[in-house]
């Protein structure tokens, strides 16, 4: 790894590279094509399980729900011996607190939404408070949405002040800016929106709040990907990256996987770096892994319910 | 004079038979013979065909010899559509039955040419249309009777109201009848979907033709993707995988091999399904259409209903 360059001068926004739409479907369709059998699928699912972000973020959540989703991120599928835990739990920051407690001791990250989650639009201090608010009762990661509206308008300081400050209020915390690439419009714009994130201090890119369609898409995952190898080759900084929304079939976890391995190589492979934002994923790689083990296609209703 | 002779020579070189010869040269557009999944008509993942021949040994189409991979994914397509079909009001299921019979009715001749390519002599193959048609309409007219019929209040010492009613099993995975190759398969369709279950059938093996453009037929008859799955392929590769997947509650298998029947018992007992055998069945008669298939992937579910006893208090019903 390249020694980190203490100074770096930040690019003009407006500048970033435009992206080829075609060329962007056409590679990311690419990786699909691996064939992946056996004992490198199961271990590649389960490299996909320990890599999940279990998430509710329901207007519905209660702290009952929450415990329960600690509970299945500690104890997967206990039938079956040797499963990895999940990578964290994700939630409203009302219910760090609650997940923080149920997770005690497990090794499980707690990741909190915040900054007005999912649409963003709030003061600046209301997000900060937000944020603190989250990391005062013991998130290790927070989520925080970036102001679109803003972006859209062309105020690319703004947003970046604002996530700037954002990672200022996280402290130890890791934060992940989610782009919410559905609302972003082009390929141009999430290229665009990445360089901000990452050039004003974000420790993860993602695609997605979940809340708007479309949410994470193999094209636009590949375009965030290459956002990142392009910052890292500038500034020797690592960034991680998590899709979230719409992939919950293990077949699809997997794409992602060979994408990341073949965009930005195996420092990546693993849930310091990459992650799944996901909730009926974790079911699905469950009932492969059985399949894999007794050669019999599985029923959902013999799994835990999200 | 000139006129008159090049009009002379054009119609020469259309008197030279090429234009005849053209209209007797053409070859007939074959249709591909493809599975039915979730409402659409793809190809096996497998990408592999076998050559469904008649008796003399005839070629007549090349067909899907269908993978497991195509029987797991027309099971998610079955699961996926339970919901919404089991949820219809049964009078619904009914008219959707019937306008199957509509459909089937107005590609008759279609259908007789398919059995009769099957080795079948079209005096048959029109009675056997015929009698799927009106086994369709049998049907149909039983879907929002026969919970009435096989319903019950329970009489209870307590102060219950306790009744049975008969409620769809879920997905139910058919290996079709090899012999009657439509009145067969929509025999054992029909009181399935009747009850409000999903399905999965694979066709006959050696006369899968039927099997497919029947497809077509559901397809052209509101009946919504994935409540009835096609496949086409071996009996044998794929009966295993037919019975142990644990997202099928119910198979139904239709002739006599008792070494596959064995196989189908033990396999069964992984998540309990039900196992209905219809090895000595004549679909030709009255026998093959009864209120009691449609009870065979039924269960029975019984509520209790606390009430006030009023019969304890004297004031009676």
């Amino acid at each position: 790894m390249p020694k980190v360059k203490s100074l770096f001068s930040i690019p003009d926004f407006t500048l970033s590279p435009r992206v080829d739409q075609v060329g962007v479907e056409e590679r990311a369709s690419r990786f699909t094509k691996r064939s992946i059998k056996k004992e490198s699928k199961v271990s590649g699912l389960k490299l996909v399980l320990n890599m999940i972000d279990l998430t509710t973020l329901e207007g519905k959540d209660t702290e009952g729900k929450v415990k329960q989703l600690c509970y299945k991120a500690m104890h997967l599928h206990d039938t079956l011996p040797g499963l990895p835990t999940v990578a964290a739990v994700c939630v409203y920051p009302t219910m760090v607190k609650t997940a923080k407690k149920a997770l005690e001791g497990s090794g499980i990250k707690v990741a909190s939404v915040a900054t007005a989650f999912p649409s963003g639009q709030a003061p600046r201090e209301v997000k900060i408070r937000d944020t603190k608010y989250a990391v005062v009762n013991g998130a290790d990661e927070v989520d925080m949405v970036i102001s679109r509206g803003k972006f859209h308008a062309g105020d690319y300081n703004y947003v970046f002040d604002e996530i700037a400050a954002i990672k200022e209020a996280c402290g130890e915390a890791r934060l992940k800016v989610i782009l919410e690439t559905g609302e972003l419009g082009t390929f141009d714009k999430v290229r665009r929106a990445s360089d901000i994130a990452m050039y004003a201090g974000a420790d993860f890119i993602k695609t997605s709040t979940g809340k708007i369609q479309p949410a994470a898409t193999m094209p636009v995952t590949l375009v965030m990907l290459e956002a990142i190898r392009e910052y890292y080759y500038k500034t020797g900084r690592m960034v991680g990256m998590k899709p979230a929304g719409g992939i919950s079939k293990s077949k699809l976890a997997l794409h992602y996987l060979v994408m990341v391995k073949e965009v930005l190589g195996d420092d990546w492979l693993n849930n310091e770096w990459f992650r799944f934002g996901a909730s009926s994923l974790a079911n699905d790689v469950l009932m492969q892994l059985v399949k894999e083990k007794t050669g019999i296609y599985q029923a959902a209703n013999y799994f835990s319910v999200d | 004079m000139e006129k008159r002779a090049i009009k002379k020579s054009s119609l020469s070189i259309s008197e030279n038979g090429i234009e005849e010869k053209k209209s007797t040269r053409r070859l007939e557009v074959l249709k591909t013979y493809k599975i039915y999944i979730g409402g659409q008509f793809p190809r096996t993942e497998s990408g592999r065909y076998y050559v469904a021949k008649n008796a003399d040994g005839k070629q007549l189409a090349n067909v899907c010899l269908s993978s497991r991979k195509d029987f797991r994914d027309a099971v998610v397509a079955a699961r996926g559509a339970f919901g919404g079909w089991s949820g219809r009001a049964a009078f619904n299921r009914g008219q959707i039955l019937y306008r199957m019979a509509e459909m089937l009715e107005g590609r008759k001749a279609q259908f007789i040419e398919e059995l009769t390519q099957q080795d079948s002599t079209k005096g048959k193959a029109e009675k056997e249309v015929n009698l799927a048609i009106d086994r369709l309409i049998y049907y149909a007219g039983w879907c929002d009777k026969f919970q009435q019929v096989f319903s019950a209040v329970n009489p209870v010492a307590t102060s219950h109201f306790n009744f049975s009613v008969p409620e769809p099993t879920g997905v139910v995975s058919i290996i079709a009848p090899q012999n009657d190759s439509l009145l067969g398969l929509v025999s054992v369709i029909a009181p399935v979907i009747a009850g409000g279950n999903t399905c999965v059938l694979l066709a006959s093996e050696s006369k899968p033709l039927c099997a497919v453009t029947f497809a077509e037929v559901i397809n052209s008859s509101d009946m919504p993707g994935g409540v009835v799955n096609i496949l086409t392929g071996k009996v044998s590769e794929l009966a295993p995988w037919f019975v142990d997947h644990m997202d099928v509650n119910a198979t139904i298998y239709c002739e006599n091999d008792s070494s596959v029947q064995k196989m189908m018992q033990e396999k069964s007992a992984l998540n309990v399904k039900r196992i209905i055998f219809y090895n000595s069945v004549k679909w030709d008669t009255e026998k093959g259409q009864s209120p009691y298939f449609i009870m065979d992937t039924q269960e029975i579910k019984t509520t209790w209903h606390p009430i006030e006893n009023i019969a304890g208090s004297g004031a009676g019903y």
